[in-house]
Parts: structure tokens; sequence; C-alpha cells
């Protein structure tokens, strides 16, 4: 159990931060699955997204720390 | 994009990655030979070493028989929680939120924790001394899995896992060498920056990968990448500048001085 959760750890280092990521990523492969995105779209999806979900976790961190 | 410059930049990017692990690694490994011993660190550290030989071999074979975009796509999510995680973190120290990661600190914290005081053994122990064991053996096994998940991440989907093993070897060579000369925690790299920039490279290939994965064109073909290394770099400074603002004018004066 340990180890298991050394091994998430790698990856893992604040929850709310992967699961956004996770959030993101499957949310734009879903909607290209069922065609309601266009190529392009997605892309933009997938980058401001991902760009967005850390930018917003970064500066909720400086917030909470300033506190 | 040449498949030259796609190898030397694979070679350089886990070259860089792997180097920050060396160093975390190499100083847990140091604390222990100094307070518990030399025979049982390095009897931890052959240990270590050998089980990420036979890792590296069962998933070099198994990745052979996975199926592209699923390798594109499982590559493309690990290696961008990997990277974010690292360009989270760093960014958060740039701004002064956190506090900067230090070697000598780490190797003083790790000697207390072993029972000692950092200074050298006047003998060596010739028992073996299992939490010496245990401690070398995790601290490499832990820091090695992470090389692994880089060299994987970078060289496996564009078919470099070889190139991208020499960077990765290469670090580790050069850092073990340093160490041996220095006798003491490499101290003088420059990890946060070192983990800045990486994170940027991993984020970027993790998302062309994923994009990849999912059946999306990226414009330019592969050089896209570069074009999200550049959006990357520009959202990191911006949130480097807000959150030391956010935190306070003598967390924004030293990022000043001290953001790469």
């Amino acid at each position: 159990m340990r180890a298991l959760r050394g091994l998430i750890g790698l990856f893992v280092d604040d929850g709310l931060l992967a699961v956004t990521l996770l959030g993101v990523l499957l949310g734009v492969g879903l909607l290209k699955e069922i065609r309601a995105l266009d190529g392009s779209l997605a892309l933009a999806l997938l980058v401001t997204g991902t760009v967005a979900a850390l930018l917003a976790n970064v500066l909720r961190a400086a917030t909470i720390t300033k506190r | 994009m040449s498949v030259s410059m796609h190898a030397w930049s694979t070679i350089a990017s886990a070259f860089l990655a792997s180097s920050v692990e060396a160093v975390e690694a190499l100083t847990v490994v140091l604390a222990v030979g100094v307070v518990r011993g030399w025979r049982s660190a390095l009897l931890g550290t052959v240990g270590a070493l050998a089980l990420l030989a036979a890792l590296v071999a069962v998933f070099g074979v198994a990745l052979g028989s996975v199926r592209l975009t699923i390798l594109q796509q499982v590559v493309g999510i690990l290696l961008l929680l990997f990277g974010m995680r690292w360009l989270r973190k760093a960014m958060l120290r740039a701004a002064g939120v956190l506090g900067r990661h230090d070697e000598d600190a780490a190797f003083e914290s790790q000697c207390r924790a072993l029972g000692g005081d950092c200074a050298p053994l006047q003998s060596t122990r010739r028992r073996w001394d299992a939490v010496a064991l245990i401690t070398a053996f995790k601290a490499v096994t832990l820091e090695g899995i992470e090389v692994i998940i880089i060299v994987i991440g970078l060289g496996a989907v564009q078919g470099l896992l070889v190139e991208a093993s020499l960077g990765a070897l290469a670090a580790c060579v050069l850092v073990a060498g340093a160490a041996l000369i220095l006798q003491r925690p490499l101290a003088r790299v420059p990890e946060n920056s070192l983990k800045l920039v990486v994170g940027i490279v991993m984020s970027a290939f993790g998302l062309f990968w994923f994009g990849e994965g999912i059946g999306l064109q990226w414009p330019y073909d592969d050089g896209a990448v570069l074009g999200l290394i550049a959006i990357l770099t520009g959202a990191t400074w911006l949130g480097i500048r807000v959150a030391a603002r956010i935190n306070g004018p003598a967390a924004d004066a030293g990022v000043r001085g001290e953001t790469p």
C-alpha cells in the first residue's frame, strides 16, 4: 500500500491539479470521440484547459499561503 | 523538424530531467554512507539498480506490443501529470511561495533522521545495517523509477528509447562522478531552474502525444512541440509574476533576481 502511494506520488503532488488535468484530457477526448468538436477547437481547448488549470492552481496556492 | 534534432532534443531533455533525479538520490545515498557506513549504502544502491534494470527489460519488451495510439495517450497523460507536477512546484518556489530546495539542508536532515551528525565515519562498518540498506535502496529505486518514466515518456513513442536512455545514463554517470570527486551533496546544481525547464518540456511533449493519441492533427506536425513550449513558457512566466505579487513584495524582488 505504501509502495502504491509512493508510485502515485510520482505523478500527483496536488490532487486537485491532477484531477483537473485528467478532467480536461477526458473531456477533450470524449468531445472529440462524439465529434462535438472539430480538430482545431479540440486542440485549443486541450492547450488552454491545461494551462488554465496550472495557472489557477498556482495562484490558488499563493493565495492560501498568503492567508 | 529533422530526425537528428528530435534525437538531440530527446537526449538533452532526458539528461536534464535525469540529472535532477540523480542529484536527489545521491544526497540520500551520501547521507546513508556517511552516517551508517558505505558497505550497506552501496549494497542498497546496487540492489536498486538491479531492480531498475529488470524493470527496464520487462517494460522495454512489453512496450513493443502496445498499439501506438494507446501508447501515445498513456505516455501523454503520464508526461503531462509528471511535467505539470514539477512545473507547479518550481513556479511556487520561484515565486517565493514555497522554500527553495536545498541539497545541503536535505543532506543534513537525512543525516539526522539516520541518527548521525554528517561527520564522516572514522572506520568502515563491517556489519550489515538494515536501515542503511533499505534507505539507500528506497531512495535509488524511487528516483530511478522517475528516470525510467522520463526515458519512456520522451523516447518510446518516437522510437528514440536508446537516445533517451543514453541521455539519462550520461546524467547519472556525471552526477556520480562529481559526487565521487567532491564527496558532498551537489548543492550548486540549479535544481529549481532545471525543474522549470524540464517541467515545461515534459508538459509540452505530454500535450503533444495525448493530442496525437486521440487523433488530433497539430499544425506544423512535430514543430507544434516548439509552439507548446513557447506557450507554456509564457504561462509559467506570467504565473510566477502574479503568484509573487500575491505572495508579497519581498518575494517579488526575489523572483526578479532568480527566475530563469
